[in-house]
């Protein structure tokens, strides 16, 4: 076990991938020479090889358009979209191309890309270092969706995902690169001393599809992704109220025993995550929980999300979901 | 302030229907153009070959000049046979559309000799990544017409299992890319196959096209950076077959050049007759060097003319002029290539005759067992769990339900 931040870890799950897979190849913008803007690919390069990490061209759609060739050609390319706000251009790409190509082939071409992008806010990144996009993904079936919250789960999680054969987006709270986030933008810990940042060096895996119960209560199921989980966890422990918080990790396929297992339990729901609220992935989770659990909730089921807005700059901290929103949404749902 | 008078300028097709059309004839002819060494000459070495054409059948259908590529009679006739296949092939499959027996098609008239004479001159285990007007290469990597016909009814034997529309032809065996709709998706594609067979040492290159229209995508223009950042070995196609749909081709480039838009990227560039067997085959046999010898990719825009509707759903006569393909310079490919083999003494008219009626016997005796799987009109359909198999390798569980949740309605 060695104690690494997110970048780290990651930085140390495509390492292995390199060292075990012929196949891995790794590439994107500033990934190469430099590695990395956030330093996540830092030292692949010459460890590996120039022609296993290198640099693209500024171009979201041609990093994806080859990775997918690359892909049906028997590589297994991992791409970094700098920010996921800037993965549109290759969106015809992903949910066109990648998402299907298996299906529509019959199954005789497939393209096992992982798409990895730092996505959320909490950096000053205004409108458009900041955006956190996965129910733009989770609504394409061919997709699988994942988005880590800490170094030890962003590590098994990417494995799970280099090692899968179907696409994989993998969103990275850039928020939580160096340090966990409970909500406070002046409190600004890192992830020394952290459980969570406890992380073997040797390679493993964590289920695509699995949730991880990051805490444990009776009264509430917090459900929740992302950066959000911390400020979830900061949240809970302001209130009070003892809640069960689960981090999806992966959104799809996502972990329909965990979930129901513990609204079982408790009767109550609060679903938080930073995106925008119509069409969020919490509505998904919204009408999944009652669909599976109605007759056993005891009150309605919460939403905290981001606002129906474009991403703010310098007033982001009323714009993301905060401690005394969740607490409060909390709050409400033990009610009756 | 005082208003300017408008001025947006809208571009026009030649000819629209009730206009006489008629083309200049081509000043171009064959031996014009010398033939640059393909792994040794520079992206500027072959300005002339993307400002003229590459022309190797002459008016006179004698073959001459450097890009003569030396093809033997039974090669030639080959050709012959394959393009001749893909015409009868169409009319069939055009006759099942429309009584109803196939949803959609697709025609290549007018276009045979593009995917039949590059495949042809390529090597098999080389890469296809093609387009809807490029079926023919299949021929050439043999696949049976029956599992041809049976993909384009969507039937029980539908190798892809009724998944997409007709003409999307997926076919592994030939190392033929499935086709996907969005057009030019596959140009950019392509190039990261090439770069993959790079990057493992493999002696692939890998063939791909696109049309005039869809080289105002973004992905043409991924495709040939890309290709020219990593030195792909790809052999980039523009078809400019002067239609894409109603949309002429002056709307896609306000320049009228679509071969030399590859030289700024720094790739050899060609512009090659596209109805002309000869020529076709030489331009990609000399990019197939080119790339397999580490010198990169070629841009080629193949000069050619859409005789036909851009899809059964098409109507031309709404736009162009009915006659208009049959001005066109570089005539019909079939009809070239034909007076080529008899000009030199090794064919005839009633051998092309007896050919014709030998393949049409051929296609209807694949037509009637292809639709002894099941038809449009009547079935049988692939089965409805189709619709949730290799969406994932694994089904996941959120499938597995939605699926028995339609197999228990089916049941009510």
């Amino acid at each position: 076990m060695t104690n690494m931040n997110m970048i780290q870890s990651l930085n140390n799950a495509l390492d292995i991938m390199l060292e075990n897979d012929d196949g891995v190849i790794v590439f994107g913008e500033d990934v190469g020479y430099f590695g990395g803007v956030f330093r996540t690919t830092d030292g692949l390069q010459a460890k590996h090889g120039e022609h296993r990490v290198f640099d693209s061209p500024l171009s979201e759609g041609g990093i994806l358009s080859a990775a997918f060739g690359m892909g049906l050609n028997g590589l297994r390319p991992v791409v970094e979209i700098q920010f996921a706000d800037y993965i549109f251009p290759a969106y015809d790409q992903i949910v066109n191309e990648l998402a299907k190509i298996r299906h529509r082939s019959g199954g005789e071409y497939w393209s096992p890309v992982t798409v990895r992008t730092p996505a959320g806010g909490g950096i000053r990144g205004g409108h458009h270092h900041s955006q956190s996009p996965e129910s733009q993904f989770t609504h394409t079936p061919g997709l699988k969706v994942a988005y880590c919250s800490t170094p030890f789960n962003a590590k098994g999680l990417l494995i799970s995902a280099i090692e899968s054969n179907d696409p994989v987006i993998f969103f990275e709270p850039k928020r939580c690169y160096r340090g966990p986030f409970y909500g406070d933008p002046h409190n600004v810990p890192t992830w020394e001393g952290h459980p969570e940042a406890e992380v073997p060096e040797a390679h493993y895996s964590i289920p695509l599809g699995e949730a991880r119960l990051a805490m444990e209560g009776d009264d509430c199921t917090v459900i929740s992704w992302g950066a959000m989980v911390h400020v979830c966890e900061q949240a809970i422990k302001d209130s009070g109220v003892s809640c069960d918080l689960i981090d999806l990790q992966t959104l799809v396929p996502w972990d329909r025993d965990a979930v129901v297992k513990s609204i079982e339990k408790t009767g109550r729901c609060v679903i938080v995550h930073e995106a925008p609220k119509t069409s969020g992935f919490g509505a998904e989770m919204v009408a999944s929980v009652q669909e599976r659990c109605f007759y056993h909730l005891e009150s309605p089921i919460e939403r905290v999300t981001g606002w129906d807005t474009p991403f703010p700059h310098t007033t982001e901290w009323d714009y993301m979901p905060g401690p005394s929103r969740i607490a409060a949404a909390i709050h409400r749902s033990q009610v009756n | 302030m005082a208003k300017k008078k408008p001025s947006l300028k809208i571009p026009d097709a030649p000819h629209r229907p009730g206009d006489e059309a008629s083309f200049e004839s081509w000043p171009w002819q064959p031996g014009d153009l010398k033939m640059p060494d393909p792994k040794n000459c520079s992206s500027e070495d072959t300005v002339p070959h993307a400002a003229g054409l590459i022309r190797v059948l002459g008016d006179d259908n004698k073959a001459s000049g450097d890009w003569d590529p030396g093809l033997d009679a039974d090669d030639l006739r080959l050709g012959l046979e394959y393009m001749v296949r893909l015409r009868i092939f169409d009319d069939r499959m055009m006759k099942m559309q429309r009584t109803g027996k196939l949803s959609f098609y697709m025609r290549s008239f007018g276009e045979e000799c593009v995917a039949i004479a590059q495949t042809m001159a390529l090597e098999t285990q080389d890469w296809i990544f093609p387009t809807y007007r490029q079926p023919g290469a299949q021929f050439v990597r043999g696949r049976d017409m029956v599992s041809m016909i049976c993909h384009c009814i969507g039937n029980v034997e539908d190798n892809i299992k009724g998944r997409q529309m007709p003409v999307h032809y997926s076919y592994r065996e030939g190392r033929f890319i499935s086709i996907s709709s969005p057009v030019g998706t596959q140009f950019s594609q392509a190039v990261g196959v090439a770069m993959a067979s790079q990057y493992r040492g493999l002696d692939e290159v890998t063939i791909t096209w696109i049309g005039d229209g869809a080289s105002a995508e973004g992905d043409y223009h991924y495709a040939l950076n890309f290709a020219s950042v990593y030195k792909a070995p790809v052999i980039l196609n523009v078809v400019n077959n002067q239609w894409a749909i109603s949309t002429h081709a002056n709307f896609a480039t306000g320049g009228g050049e679509f071969a030399s838009r590859g030289l700024p990227y720094g790739l050899a560039s060609l512009r090659v007759d596209g109805n002309d067997f000869l020529a076709l085959y030489s331009a990609t046999k000399w990019a197939r060097q080119r790339a397999a010898a580490g010198a990169g990719a070629t841009h080629i825009e193949v000069l050619t003319y859409r005789a036909g509707a851009h899809s059964s759903s098409d109507d031309p006569s709404r736009y162009r002029p009915g006659d208009e393909h049959t001005k066109w310079p570089g005539g019909d490919p079939v009809e070239r290539l034909r007076d080529h083999l008899i000009e030199i003494g090794e064919w005839s008219d009633e051998k092309h005759i007896e050919l014709e009626k030998r393949i049409d016997d051929e296609v209807m005796s694949a037509y009637k067992e292809a639709v002894s799987h099941g038809d449009l009109a009547t079935g049988p359909y692939p089965s409805s769990d189709t619709i949730f198999t290799e969406v994932y390798q694994e089904m996941p569980w959120h499938l597995e339900e939605q699926f028995n949740e339609m197999m228990e309605e089916s049941d009510d």
